[in-house]
C-alpha cells in the first residue's frame, strides 16, 4: 500500500460504504442505459445463437464414393467400415466413427453420393479457433519480445558505439512508425522477398502467422528494451561496484546481480506492454491471420448479430489480458524482495 | 603490498575538478593505515582508485607488484585479492545473507557450492551473525548488514581490505560492533586501508594515520604523534574541530 492515509483527516466507515454503493449504482446505471438504448433501436438480442460459434455440434454424413453393392459392414477397432464393391469388382471402404449410425445394410445398392452413415461432429467453432490463434501469436511474440528487448536494452547501455547506435536506431524506427504499417511491411515486402527467395532454393514459403509474430515481437521488443534499460539504470550503482569489487566481470555482475533486481522492478511496466501486445494482435487480421478480431468480423457478416458478437469478442480479450495481469501480479508477489 | 605513487585524479562533472593532486602512499603487508580528513578531501576517491573503481589519471598504483593502471592488467583478478567495504553496505538485496557470501566465491573463485557455503558460514560465525544466514539483508540492522558486507569481502580470501567509511551510515549504538570486527581483523594481521571518522579506532588500531586535505596528503604519522603532536596547521585545526 502506498497510500499515506495518515496525511489527511481519517475517513469514517460511512464514507467507504457510501462510495462503494455509489460504484455499484453507477455500474447498474450503465447496464440499464445499454438495455434501454438497445431496445429503443429495436435490436433483437439472440444470445442463444452465440455458443455455436464456440463449439460446433452438427451431423456429418458419410457418402458413397463409388457405385455398387454394399458387401461388408463391420467394426475395425474404434471405427465402423462400410465396403462398397463397384461393377469392376474393386472394393471401396468407407469409415465412420464407432458411435455413428450406419444407414445401409449389406446387399443394398448404393449410388455415388448416397448417404451410407451419419455421425455427430464436434469441433471448436470459429471464435474458439480465433481465440487460440490470438493466444498462440501473443505468447510467441511475448517470448520473442523479451529476448529482443533484453538484448537491445543491454546494447542500449553498452559502450560499444555499434551496439548502442544500432539499438537506438532500431528503437526509434520501431517506436516511430505505426504497427499497422509495420505489419504490412513485414508481410507484403519482407514476406514476399523471403518467400520468393525460399522458393528459389526449393523450400516452401513461411505462413503469414510467422510474419505476424515477427512484426509483433520486433514492435514489442523496442518498448521492452527501453523498459529494461530503465530497470537496469534504476538499480543503485553501488550494486555494480560491490559486485565488481569482488572480482566479478561485467557480464557476471549483470547476470547475477543487476538483472535479477531490475526484473523485479520492471514487472509492472512489462505487464502493461504485453497486455498492449495481446490487444495489438487484433491488427494481424489484415494479413489473413484469422485471429479473434478477424474471426469475429467474419461471424458478424454471416450472422448479422454485431452486438452480441463484438461484446463476446471484447470479453474474450479481457479474459486473456486479465489472466496475464493476474499471472504477473502473482510473480510480483512471489518476488517481493 | 600497495604502492601508490604520485596519483592524480580529475573529475569533469561538470567542471574540471582536481580531486587527487599527486598522492603517494605505500602500505606494507599486515599494516593498518587509517586515512582521515575533511569531506571533499579526496580520501574516498583515493581509496576507490586502489582497486580501480575510479581510474586514476596519472601516477602509478601497484598492488602486489601488479600495475593496475596498465590497460592490460587483469583487474578482476586484482579486485578478487583486495576486498572492499562500502559506506552504504551494498549487499545484494535479492540474495540471502549466505548467498551474498557464496556468489562471488562460486563465480570468481570457482568454488563448489558446499565449499563456498562452509566458508560462508565460517565467516558469518566470525562476524557473529551465523544464525541469520537465511534471511535477506533488509531484515538486518545496519550494523549487521555491514558485518555481512565485511564477511562477503573476506570470503574471497583477500590479501588486503579497503574500508570506505564503514561506520558513517550506522546508528551510533551499532558502530561498536562493526569496529570490533575490524579490530579483530587487524589483530589477525590483515592489511587494511581504512577511511573513517572514528578517531578512537584510528588511535587504537592504526599503525599509521594519514591526513588528507584538498586532494593531497598533508601528514603521515603514528597515531600517538598524530593525535598528540600534529605538525601541520591544517591538521591541528581539523583535530580541534572534531575532538
Amino acid at each position: 500500500m502506498t497510500q499515506y492515509r495518515g496525511l489527511d483527516k481519517p475517513k469514517g466507515r460511512g464514507f467507504f460504504l457510501f462510495w462503494k454503493s455509489m460504484f455499484v449504482a453507477a455500474m447498474l446505471a450503465l447496464v440499464a442505459f445499454f438495455w434501454v438504448a438497445s431496445s429503443s433501436v429495436e435490436y433483437i438480442w439472440r444470445w442463444n445463437r452465440v455458443p455455436q460459434y464456440f463449439w460446433v455440434n452438427e451431423a456429418a454424413d458419410v457418402r458413397a464414393e463409388a457405385e455398387g453393392d454394399v458387401t461388408i459392414i463391420d467394426r475395425q477397432g474404434n471405427e465402423q467400415r462400410v465396403v462398397v464393391r463397384d461393377a469392376s469388382g474393386e472394393e471401396h471402404p468407407h469409415m465412420l466413427p464407432g458411435e455413428g449410425k450406419v444407414l445401409v445394410s449389406t446387399g443394398d445398392f448404393a449410388y455415388r453420393g448416397d448417404v451410407l452413415g451419419r455421425y455427430e461432429l464436434n469441433r471448436p467453432g470459429i471464435l474458439l479457433e480465433g481465440l487460440w490463434i490470438t493466444l498462440e501469436v501473443s505468447v510467441l511474440a511475448i517470448i520473442g519480445g523479451i529476448v529482443i528487448g533484453v538484448f537491445t536494452g543491454l546494447c542500449r547501455i553498452s559502450i560499444n558505439p555499434m551496439l548502442r547506435w544500432g539499438a537506438i536506431t532500431y528503437i526509434e524506427i520501431i517506436r516511430g512508425s505505426p504497427l499497422l504499417v509495420q505489419i504490412f511491411l513485414w508481410y507484403f515486402v519482407v514476406g514476399t522477398l523471403i518467400n520468393a527467395l525460399l522458393e528459389h532454393v526449393g523450400f516452401g514459403g513461411i505462413s503469414p502467422l510467422w510474419y505476424g509474430v515477427m512484426a509483433l515481437a520486433l514492435f514489442t521488443g523496442a518498448y521492452v528494451a527501453e523498459i529494461v534499460r530503465a530497470g537496469i539504470q534504476s538499480v543503485h550503482r553501488g550494486q555494480m561496484e560491490a559486485a565488481r569489487s569482488l572480482g566479478m566481470s561485467y557480464a557476471q555482475a549483470m547476470r547475477k546481480v543487476i538483472l535479477p533486481q531490475a526484473f523485479r522492478r520492471i514487472m509492472p511496466p512489462l505487464a502493461g506492454q504485453f497486455i498492449s501486445l495481446i490487444k495489438d494482435s487484433s491488427l494481424l487480421g489484415v494479413i489473413a491471420i484469422r485471429e479473434l478480431t478477424k474471426a469475429t468480423r467474419e461471424v458478424v457478416t454471416t450472422s448479422l448479430q454485431p452486438f452480441e458478437l463484438w461484446i463476446v469478442c471484447a470479453v474474450l480479450y479481457l479474459v486473456l489480458t486479465f489472466t496475464l495481469s493476474l499471472f504477473v501480479q502473482y510473480l510480483e508477489r512471489r518476488a517481493i524482495r | 603490498m600497495i604502492n601508490a605513487t604520485n596519483v592524480h585524479k580529475f573529475f569533469y562533472t561538470p567542471d574540471k575538478l582536481h580531486a587527487l593532486r599527486g598522492v603517494s602512499l605505500s602500505v606494507a603487508p599486515a599494516e593498518v593505515v587509517v586515512i582521515i580528513g575533511p569531506s571533499g578531501s579526496g580520501k574516498s576517491t583515493f581509496l576507490r582508485c586502489l582497486n580501480r573503481l575510479e581510474y586514476a589519471d596519472e601516477g602509478s598504483i601497484l598492488i602486489e607488484g601488479r600495475d593496475i593502471l596498465d590497460p592490460d592488467c587483469e583487474i578482476n583478478e586484482v579486485r578478487a585479492e583486495v576486498g572492499m567495504v562500502f559506506q552504504s553496505f551494498n549487499l545484494f538485496p535479492h540474495l540471502t545473507v549466505l548467498e551474498n557470501l557464496t556468489l562471488a566465491q562460486t563465480t570468481v573463485r570457482k568454488r563448489g557450492k558446499a565449499e563456498a557455503e562452509k566458508k560462508g558460514m565460517e565467516l558469518l560465525r566470525k562476524v557473529g551473525i551465523a544464525e541469520k544466514h537465511n534471511v535477506y539483508p533488509d531484515q538486518l540492522s545496519g550494523g549487521q548488514q555491514q558485518r555481512v558486507a565485511i564477511a562477503r569481502a573476506l570470503a574471497m580470501d583477500p590479501k588486503a581490505m579497503l574500508f570506505d567509511e564503514p561506520t558513517s551510515a550506522l546508528d551510533p549504538e551499532m558502530v561498536g560492533e562493526v569496529l570490533d570486527v575490524m579490530k579483530n581483523l587487524a589483530r589477525e594481521g590483515m592489511t587494511m586501508v581504512v577511511v573513517t571518522h572514528e578517531m578512537g579506532f584510528a588511535r587504537e588500531v592504526a599503525d599509521r594515520v594519514v591526513f588528507m586535505d584538498q586532494g593531497s596528503i598533508l601528514e603521515v604519522a603514528s597515531p600517538d604523534r598524530f593525535f598528540t603532536a600534529p605538525e601541520h596547521e591544517r591538521t591541528k585545526l581539523f583535530l580541534s574541530q572534531i575532538l
